[in-house]
């Protein structure tokens, strides 16, 4: 008989500073040694859910509990956070924020110092669980010179040295590459196989999750418990479309195809899936499905020569880069953590200077441009809206940009006005920023750019934390912006997004330009995913398991269908 | 990215080899007797012994330039205060008066104040060199374990060294926005004026302070959840334990304090009287 170890019943909680509580009735019980994922859309109380099983909930964020929570049969709200810690280990997102040792071997004995444990016994510790995660060689390593990957381990190690019985990854995936997430996903399992622990994943980027087993799929929309069964099951039903998740792209192909999902199809995996009653229905939609490329006269509007950069006299972070970027396009800018993505991006904008070769707008050259010059060409969005935000409402944030060159009060007034409404923010016009939310403010940011009416925008991982809801809002918006003439450059780690939306992409590694190609080529090469540590789409197996010639093709039919499809479904959303 | 402020600078040298604690009370002690005495034979050895003591740990005055520049700016207006409210402190302190040069009235220039202030600036010199290097030699992780061995509380001690390592992230986030702001139209560089400047410059305090507080906010929970705190006690991996030069150093240290505070006691007066 399964021994159950975390059992909610009936579990209830209102945060203090919320009117309604975030998690309703909630019933589950997870059994010794399962691997269970938790989905669900932003807001619908997964995280919320994570912090009561480590018991930041109630004893650092203060609420109103009813119902029961027990772990390993003790109620949670009778212990205290730290001996909770001891039975439930957490890696939360971001490995950076959470590393508090300096040095490897430092941040992975903080528990133990924290349990007084004496010098010699913490070393010996050290040692054994950095062999576990393979660290041991890094041990007087600095934490921040490590690679996405290399962190991750850290930070499990970190975690591990208390002996937990339970793992709980809170959205494990934010913010790595495709190959990281990858790598970080089967070191989970590897892990859960050698030391027999529970495991609970809480994360939305299910396809990428679902790289390894999964016993059990739980998801959670609006607070409640809205399914809780095998993915095979889940995948069959239609419930991750209800709740505004993205299934994995070749379960939407299936769809598309018309194929009767089953959980019997093994659908959980696309290497296991049994395709053979549904070569004839994919080869048909194949048949059938167009793909119109409209190929435009354009003219240049942004080239970058043969530049070279690099941050005092260290390496070059970047190594003779050229490309054009056409007027109109949408253009992606993929590769590692720590390619020279950021970097690149902040070169076109004039951010870093002193560097060889030269940028070139519409012709002109621009290098020797100050920030304030290329702003008004070329606008820039950082990833984290909060390192933009400067002013307490929306309509003085968006009109900073122009109270600052000195503009009229009433072109202002009619600038922001504009710009607010294109971004569907006009009604908030007066609100305070603090009271928007994330998706929001990325907007605010969005629209302060805008106002100055830049010709082309470059977007530092435009969709980061996005549920799937928010990411095909911000989308959406972003191509109307490119329907208007606005040349879009986008930095991403995310392989739909560069699929669906840009056309062409750019590909860094190690500070030199490896590709500048289709997406789709991009993607279909090998060499090219594996050097920049990207992932190949699950739609390429797919067409290949279906006997399918031309596997590139079938993707980009799949892409164009699944946009008009998703644009019929779109209309009638409205700005949340 | 811009040279880190404060930062650990690594080296090889006997300053570096010492444990965090050493280095710490030997700052202790070495502000000590720059705080109390004013007897300038006394200021003088220790600001020559800590120019020593500097160029054994082989840090170069280039790297920590920035900061220093920045205290020797802030002794500047020091010592024009001191001169603006208090002109004839010397003149009371040692009991003569020789003008040097006149200015007007009470502002006549006096060699005792000049010798007071000579002696205020020394203090200066002689804490600078110990401070910077206490900072810059002791690696961040015994940071922490050394406050706590003298007897700080580790949860102080904790904060005060997440607070000392988060420098350079902040310096960091520190450019990003001002950059971001900069493409906005704010003007940070010479070219505006310095009132507008300083203004501009509170459109970057907003966004600093809200990313920090994400910043606490996750390294909070992060050390909670894994049990900071959970007793009155803790111990710390990378502390170093006393070795022998250690104590010798500490022994030479304490020497010196005494000896400085009986030659400042001595006569009854913190000041050393030439002028008698």
């Amino acid at each position: 008989m399964k021994k159950p170890v975390i059992h909610f019943e009936n579990f209830t909680f209102k945060y203090d500073s919320q009117k309604e509580p975030t998690i309703h009735d909630i019933n589950l019980t997870i059994y010794e040694g399962e691997k269970v994922l938790i989905v669900g859309p932003s807001g619908s109380g997964k995280s919320t859910l994570g912090h009561c099983l480590n018991g930041l909930i109630p004893f650092s964020f203060k609420g109103d509990i009813k119902g029961s929570l027990t772990v390993k049969r003790q109620e949670t709200k009778d212990l205290n956070i730290f001996s909770l810690s001891k039975m439930v280990g957490t890696v939360l997102q971001d490995p950076d924020g959470q590393f508090i040792g300096l040095t490897v071997g430092e941040d992975i004995a903080f528990a133990l110092e924290n349990d007084a444990t004496t010098k010699e016994v913490m070393h010996e510790k050290v040692i054994d669980i950095s062999k576990l995660v393979k660290m041991e060689e890094y041990l007087d390593a600095s934490v921040h010179a490590l690679s996405g990957g290399q962190r991750q381990r850290v930070a499990l190690g970190g975690v591990l040295v208390e002996q937990v019985d339970i793992l709980l990854f809170d959205e494990p995936l934010a913010n790595l590459d495709p190959a990281t997430g990858r790598h970080a996903i089967s070191l989970i399992d590897e892990l859960q196989q050698a030391l027999n622990c529970t495991v609970v994943i809480i994360e939305h980027r299910l396809e990428d999750v679902l790289d390894q087993d999964v016993d059990r799929i739980i998801v959670m929309d609006k607070g409640r418990i809205v399914s809780d069964t095998t993915p095979n099951e889940l995948l069959a039903s239609d419930i991750l479309e209800k709740s505004f998740i993205r299934e994995p792209l070749y379960i939407t192909a299936l769809k598309y195809a018309n194929c009767e999902l089953t959980p019997t199809k093994e659908l959980e995996h696309i290497e296991k899936l049994k395709v053979d009653t549904y070569k004839a229905p994919l080869q048909h939609w194949y048949e059938y499905a167009t793909f119109e490329k409209h190929i435009q006269d354009r003219s240049p509007v942004l080239e970058v020569k043969d530049v070279t950069f690099s941050y005092g006299d260290k390496v070059p972070t970047l190594k003779n880069i050229s490309f054009t970027i056409q007027k109109g396009e949408m253009i992606s800018i993929v590769g590692k953590n720590g390619a020279g993505k950021s970097t690149l991006s902040k070169l076109i904008c004039g951010f870093e200077r002193d560097h060889r070769g030269n940028v070139v707008f519409e012709g002109k050259d621009i290098t020797n441009d100050t920030i304030r010059e290329r702003a008004e060409k070329i606008g820039m969005v950082m990833q984290n809206p909060n390192h933009m935000i400067s002013k307490h409402m929306i309509f003085d944030e968006v009109a900073l940009g122009l109270v600052m060159r000195g503009y009229p009060e009433k072109e202002i007034k009619k600038r922001v006005e504009k710009t607010l409404q294109i971004c569907g923010l006009y009604p908030y016009r007066n609100w305070p920023i603090s009271a928007l939310s994330f998706g929001q403010r990325k907007r605010v940011t969005i629209a302060s750019i805008l106002v100055l009416n830049p010709e082309v925008i470059i977007l530092d991982e435009p969709t980061a934390g996005q549920d799937f809801y928010h990411y095909t809002q911000i989308m959406e918006f972003l191509v109307e912006l490119n329907k208007q003439g606005i040349t879009i450059i986008m930095v991403t780690h995310d392989m739909h997004l560069m699929l669906e939306y840009t056309p062409r992409s750019i590909v860094l590694a190690d500070g030199e330009l490896l590709a500048d190609d289709a997406s789709v080529n991009v993607l279909s090469d090998e060499e090219l995913v594996e050097a920049a540590n990207l992932k190949q789409t699950s739609l390429f197996e797919l067409a290949r398991r279906a006997d399918i010639d031309e596997p590139t093709e079938f993707v980009a039919r799949f892409i164009s269908f699944d946009k008009e499809v998703r644009k019929i479904g779109n209309r009638n959303v409205s700005v949340h | 990215m811009a040279t880190e402020m404060l930062a650990y600078i690594d080296r090889k040298s006997f300053i570096h080899e010492l444990s965090g604690a050493t280095k710490l009370i030997i700052f202790i002690m070495w502000s000590s007797i720059a705080m109390l005495t004013y007897d300038t034979r006394i200021l003088l050895f220790l600001f020559i012994f800590s120019i020593v003591i500097f160029k054994i740990s082989k840090i170069k005055i280039r790297e920590i330039g920035f900061v220093l520049l920045f205290i020797l700016a802030f002794l500047l207006l020091n010592n024009i205060a001191i001169y603006i409210f208090s002109p004839q402190e010397g003149v009371k302190i040692y009991g003569t008066s020789h003008v040097l040069f006149e200015i007007a009235g009470r502002y006549n220039l006096t060699l005792e104040q000049f010798f007071y202030q000579t002696n205020i600036t020394l203090k200066y010199f002689a804490v600078i060199p110990a401070a910077l290097l206490f900072v810059v030699t002791t690696h961040p992780s015994e940071f922490a374990a050394s406050l706590n061995k003298i007897g700080v509380n580790y949860k102080i001690a904790y904060s005060v060294s997440l607070a000392l390592r988060y420098i350079p992230d902040i310096q960091r986030d520190f450019r990003t926005i001002a950059q971001a702001q900069q493409a906005r139209g704010i003007d940070l560089s010479s070219k505006e004026k310095l009132f507008k400047r300083v203004k501009n410059a509170t459109s970057i305090v907003l966004p600093l302070i809200l990313s920090s507080l994400d910043r606490i906010d996750t390294i909070s929970n992060a050390m909670e959840l894994r049990a900071f705190g959970k007793k009155k006690k803790r111990t710390w991996y990378s502390e170093r334990g006393f070795k022998q030069k250690d104590y010798v150093t500490i022994v030479i240290g304490a020497i010196i304090l005494v000896v400085s505070l009986i030659i400042t006691f001595y006569d009854g007066s913190r000041f050393y009287n030439p002028f008698m």
